[in-house]
């Protein structure tokens, strides 16, 4: 077959039907695979949620509940074991140093911090990203067992008791302001599920 | 030309990284283990296998001089519905390779073989161009990654270099 001239009449027919085809089965993969990515996104949240307040039977995911504080939302996912609250899983975000840092952070029912997993963030790598292992159980920066409750975590440049990451204070400032605001959300909730004073999310400038 | 031997021209006598140095960006990119340097290069058989048969199919019904964005058309929409298919079944490979899969859509490899090869020959002759250029980046970027995975991170001096 002859090839065809490069009229504009060609060119238009040509592209514009290239075009719609391809739309055309890109919709249908997009239709196909909806499920299985919204499938995929959450395991990889109830998984994050299931090691950083492990031991509960219920469903956190399904009973989460979202805080807006200052314009920033917070999602508590709650723990309970036979009714008893097992503490909770808080997603919590800060501007980090490339852009947004997102991290779920477990707190037990005492406020202590349990562990927390990165979900997402645009740090430097080799520097700011070694967030997602620096503040976990005995590493340098390690922030389990600890609690914000008296005072926020800050770093030890800051006069806190927490290491920074090495050349990433930055990072580490917004990690550990995501920390602190998570806490002061979960406390505020905590607050207003046993019906206490509402402290809390006032204070969370 | 016969099939084998157009598939053994890509993987050997034009492997696109070692001997035609195209894509050199996901080569040094993706090529921190050998299993991220295979995916990559399965992913970008996979694209380059269908672009290549698609835009051969369809070389009569495109105007030469609308050819270039035609091509990219075909090679986009088969990147995105890779992303689709990688993002739902296989997330963790997804968030390793991350921001590469989208760019091999401006891989010169695909377009390259595109216009090289695809836009002159049959379907059949192009499919066996994509898939043997296919499989010569893929172990081009196994065999990178291997070496790279065996000697970083600062395996000889003790200190990790990203």
């Amino acid at each position: 077959m002859k090839k065809l001239e490069s009229t504009l009449t060609n060119m238009l027919l040509a592209l514009t039907g290239i075009t719609v085809v391809m739309v055309g089965i890109l919709a249908m993969m997009n239709e196909l695979t909806r499920e299985p990515i919204a499938q995929a996104n959450a395991k990889t949240l109830s998984d994050a949620v299931a090691a950083v307040v492990p031991g509960f039977d219920n469903d956190p995911i399904a009973e989460k509940h979202v805080e807006t504080v200052d314009g920033v939302e917070y999602t508590i996912y709650p723990a309970t074991k036979g009714g008893e609250s097992l503490g909770a899983a808080v997603e919590s975000s800060a501007l980090g140093f490339g852009g947004q840092l997102t991290i779920i952070v477990g707190f037990n029912k005492e406020g202590v911090i349990n562990d927390y997993s990165v979900l997402k963030h645009a740090e430097t790598p080799g520097l700011g990203a070694k967030a997602d292992t620096w503040f976990k159980k005995g590493q340098k920066g390690d922030i389990t067992g600890k609690s914000p409750a008296n005072g926020d975590l800050t770093v030890s440049k800051d006069g806190g008791q927490i290491d920074a990451i090495t050349a990433s204070t930055i990072t580490s400032r917004a990690f550990l302001k995501a920390v602190n605001n998570a806490y002061k959300v979960y406390q505020g909730n905590a607050d207003a599920a046993t019906g206490a004073s509402q402290k809390s999310v006032a204070q969370a400038k | 030309m016969s099939n084998l031997k157009i598939l053994l021209n890509g993987i050997i006598k034009e492997n696109p990284a070692f001997v035609l140095m195209l894509g050199m960006c996901p080569t040094l990119g993706t090529t921190s283990s050998a299993i991220n340097g295979m995916s990559m290069g399965l992913a970008t058989t996979f694209v380059l296998i269908c672009s290549n048969t698609v835009i051969s199919s369809i070389k009569s019904i495109v105007p030469d001089k609308v050819r270039i964005p035609s091509f990219i058309v075909v090679i986009a929409s088969f990147v995105t519905l890779l992303q689709m298919v990688m993002q739902a079944y296989t997330p963790a490979l997804y968030t390793t390779l991350g921001l590469f899969i989208p760019l091999i859509v401006v891989n010169c490899i695909v377009l390259g073989r595109a216009e090289a090869f695809a836009s002159k020959n049959k379907p059949i002759p192009s499919l066996f161009d994509g898939l043997g250029i296919g499989l010569g980046f893929t172990l081009a970027l196994t065999i990178l990654g291997a070496v790279r995975e065996l000697n970083a991170p600062g395996a000889s001096t003790k200190s990790s270099i990203p």
